[in-house]
């Protein structure tokens, strides 16, 4: 795999579980938050990890679309399910989440999953010219 | 109404996904990481009307899976819209036209297992 693409794939998925983790971290500040209006959410942003944690999210989303535009929608999306893994040891580790048997099975599964699909090549097609024409598939890896 | 805010979910995030892949690819691969060619980058992206449908989608997506966790417990809500990963990797072959060979049929199968006990 070319080193960009695996550095893309690593930082998605750091940035994912640690947004994931410090918007966690925050929200337990802020307290229950289960109401239509978008105001109480816009006030949870004033706390600085809730704040940080969404500007790591925001980050994951733009870089998730980058890796989209060098490896296959069937490769990215099977290998950032990692991330529900580092979550789960996040949420053991440090926020003392009680972790069920049945959730550490489908950790098993998904480390298991991962693992066969990045096996496999990340880009399988050719790259899509403007106006339709694709190119012979010189563009796969 | 559980299943059909399950079956919007499923739909919303595949339309998505496929969507914003496509738009991306259609791009071409993105190689110069300086931050005024992302910054360029990233304001083409919020103009392309296949992102801009993608983000739509994703976004119906997000809102149909919080009302299904009003009504329903997570523990159905996850394994439900786990059935997410088989039916992109199917439109990803038919649309996209990614090769997916066994190996990677049988990881997203796991990962999509994995992904529905989490919930328990």
């Amino acid at each position: 795999m070319r080193g960009k693409t695996r550095a893309l794939i690593v930082a998605v998925i750091a940035l994912e579980v640690f947004g994931n983790f410090f918007l966690s971290l925050g929200m337990r500040d802020v307290g229950r938050l289960v109401v239509l209006s978008p105001l109480p959410y816009l006030m949870a942003l004033l706390n600085p990890w809730v704040a940080f944690g969404c500007t790591l999210l925001a980050g994951w989303i733009a870089l998730h679309l980058v890796l989209l535009s060098r490896a296959d929608l069937s490769y990215v999306l099977p290998v950032t399910a990692i991330s529900y893994v580092f979550t789960a040891l996040m949420g053991d580790v440090f926020l003392r989440e009680a972790v069920s048997a049945s959730r550490w099975l489908g950790v098993a599964l998904i480390t298991a999953g991962v693992m066969a699909v990045s096996r496999t090549r990340p880009r399988t097609t050719p790259r899509i010219r403007r106006g339709g024409l694709i190119h012979p598939a010189s563009g796969a890896d | 109404m559980k299943w059909v805010l399950v079956g919007m979910i499923v739909v919303s995030n595949t339309v998505g996904d496929i969507l914003c892949t496509y738009g991306m690819k259609r791009r071409g691969e993105v190689d110069d990481f300086r931050p005024t060619a992302l910054g360029r980058l990233f304001a083409e992206i919020s103009r392309d009307r296949y992102i801009i449908g993608g983000f739509v989608a994703l976004a119906a997506g997000f809102f149909a899976l919080m009302a299904l966790l009003s009504i329903a417990e997570l523990s159905f809500a996850i394994p439900a819209t786990a059935a997410s990963y088989v039916v992109e990797t199917m439109l990803a072959k038919a649309i996209l036209k990614e090769r997916v060979n066994w190996v990677r049929w049988a990881g997203v199968s796991l990962v999509a297992c994995g992904v529905a006990l989490i919930a328990f």
